[in-house]
């Protein structure tokens, strides 16, 4: 389990994160909130060491990130980053690169790494696409390749970076199933999204974020119900009793005021 | 999202067919290099001359002392600058990065210039000191771009203004000491009349064993493609890597300078014609692309020597006549993708 026990994180002089401490679970999706700007992307980079911090401990199965190597860490935690690179080059090459920090020189991949590969993609829902050029790819099908990428990693825990930015409906659904199977599976799986409804429904733990500051962490019921989420977005956070539970949707504060 | 690139990417089987083809072209502009010229020497006596019969005739002359020696420099400069330019482009992920237009190949053309000022009669520390000033020049610009923010533009932009302060340096170096650079305005240009095999050696070993290197680390520099920070998380130390790759494509660069001066559009639009053909994979892309750009420079350099005979224009100057077409066609295709 990965943990960040009192993280400050800031750079040019601008303190970015302050004294944030969050645990990670197995069997838990973690949805990261907060407004633009709020430090959600850098908390994750910073657990994945690709950033630099000024204080605080993260702690990978009680074992301080400073002394794993980087294979160690990619071993352990995979991260599917916001803004991406699309190389020209196949789905099934991409997808076997998640198996990088499992090779030693000369990296050759090996008859598992393919097995892992192949596993990964038909997760991911992603098999059909196995020998067509990464580039050809629709912005959804790109998406299951890169989830595909993080899944042959085969890590405990997993980052997503707005996994669901740009994607139609119906793929932002698929993701989050996906999530939701990962997390069944023991893995900890940490997002973030931007769609309040879609992580109120969809998560086992919420850590709402303003300012650098973690302002609440827990269940989509406790969020919802301490207010920090109205508070933190500016925005009247409801909720309508639906077959399927409850279904969340956010109004403007003013009107909902006006309405009270 | 890198939408400039040509999304070919065909089978093991298709690339093994493309380098197999192009070591025949490339086999073929060789023979045609070593047979034609103001003074045609038959196929039959060429062979004869490469396995060191007839010694004393003209033929043999010509051949092994002013052809053969021509023909190593131009597909040595041709391939290293064609590998140079493949690297860089991906380890930079920027289509108009190549070692003529950030400040690479000026980088080392600097430095061969304040060697041969300081040191005229020490040959082989010419490519040494090329290699220096191509590891110079891409730092530079790396450095200037970082600070600067690191969009793909500002690389171009920096190695542009950079490429022009060693250029200036070059000529500062001409103006002090006029016999510094024999023959040079050769050596601007790019070209290769009266290279000798005492020139070629020094640079040849340290580009083969880098391209060898680079080779090895193709599996690394696939990953690399995926963005530093998506490398990092797969357990690649980025940073050390990119350093280490820009350093074998200096050599590389270098190399090429030291022999045919500062050739210029070779590093930039073979790999963009090889990534069409064989895709984005850095192995086949790498091997593709040195056997490419020796072809290329042997045509051009054939031209340059056929066109106007018996009067000679460096290969420089038909690269550019062919390069700039294309740099500019590259542009333009770009422009419109963006749209």
């Amino acid at each position: 389990m990965i943990e960040l026990k009192n993280l400050t994180v800031g750079y040019g002089g601008k303190t970015v994160l302050r004294d944030v401490s969050l645990a990670f679970p197995p069997g838990k999706v973690t949805v990261l909130l907060g407004p633009n700007g709020c430090g959600k992307s850098t908390l994750m980079k910073t657990a994945l060491g690709l950033l630099p911090r000024q204080g605080g401990e993260i702690l990978y199965d009680g074992v301080e990130l400073d002394r794993l190597t980087t294979r160690q860490v990619a071993c352990k935690a995979a991260y599917l980053a916001q803004s991406r690179e699309i190389p020209s080059i196949t789905v099934r090459r991409m997808v076997l690169h998640g198996r990088f920090p499992y090779l030693d020189y000369p990296r050759r991949y090996r008859a598992e790494d393919y097995a892992a590969a192949a596993k990964a993609l038909e997760w991911a829902g992603a098999a059909d696409l196995a020998d067509r050029p990464v580039q050809e790819l629709s912005g959804g099908q790109r998406q299951k390749v890169y989830l595909a990428m993080a899944l042959a990693q085969d890590t405990e825990t997993l980052f997503m970076d707005e996994p669901t930015t740009y994607l139609d409906v119906r793929h932002q659904l698929e993701v989050m199933a996906v999530s939701r199977r990962l997390a069944d599976m023991g893995r900890a799986v940490v997002l973030v999204l931007h769609d309040l409804s879609l992580a109120l429904r969809e998560a086992d733990r919420l850590a709402v974020l303003s300012d650098g500051v973690l302002r609440q962490v827990g269940t989509p019921e406790e969020v919802f119900g301490g207010g920090e989420l109205d508070r933190v977005f500016g925005v009247a956070v409801r909720r309508v009793r639906t077959e399927s539970g409850w279904l969340y949707y956010c109004r403007e504060t003013q009107t909902s005021k006006e309405t009270e | 999202m890198k939408s400039w690139q040509t999304s070919c990417i065909p089978s093991n089987k298709k690339y093994v067919q493309i380098c197999t083809a192009l070591a025949a072209l490339v086999l073929a502009v060789a023979l045609l290099n070593l047979c034609l010229g103001a003074q045609k020497v038959p196929l039959g006596q060429v062979l004869q001359a490469l396995v060191g019969e007839g010694s004393g005739t003209t033929a043999f002359r010509i051949v092994r002392y002013v052809r053969l020696p021509r023909l190593c420099a131009c597909l040595l400069a041709g391939g290293a600058l064609a590998a140079s330019g493949a690297i860089i482009q991906g380890v930079l992920s920027n289509a108009l990065a190549a070692p003529s237009t950030i400040g690479v190949n000026a980088g080392a053309g600097l430095m061969v210039a304040l060697c041969c000022a300081a040191a005229p009669t020490a040959l082989q520390l010419v490519p040494l000191a090329a290699m220096a000033g191509a590891f110079l020049g891409v730092m530079t610009v790396m450095l200037i771009a970082r600070r600067t923010g690191a969009s793909k533009i500002t690389l171009v932009l920096a190695g542009v203004a950079v490429s022009s302060i060693f250029s200036a340096g070059i000529d500062a170096v001409v103006t002090f000491v006029p016999e510094a650079l024999n023959g040079y305005s050769d050596f601007r240009i790019g070209g290769f009349s009266g290279v000798s095999m005492a020139r070629i050696l020094p640079a040849f070993l340290p580009a083969v064993l880098s391209f060898v290197l680079s080779l090895l680390l193709h599996n690394e520099m696939d990953v690399l493609l995926l963005g530093t920070e998506q490398a990092r998380s797969l357990g690649l130390p980025a940073e050390k890597l990119r350093i280490a790759l820009l350093g074998l494509a200096a050599v590389l660069a270098g190399a090429a300078v030291s022999v045919g001066g500062l050739v210029g559009f070779v590093g930039l639009i073979v790999p963009h014609i090889m990534r069409s053909l064989v895709g984005e994979e850095s192995g086949p892309l790498l091997v593709s692309s040195a056997l490419g750009g020796a072809a290329l420079l042997g045509v051009c350099d054939l031209l340059g020597r056929m066109l106007f005979a018996p009067y000679e224009i460096p290969v420089g100057i038909v690269m550019s006549l062919a390069g700039c077409p294309f740099f500019i066609w590259l542009l333009q295709r770009r422009g419109r993708l963006r749209d």
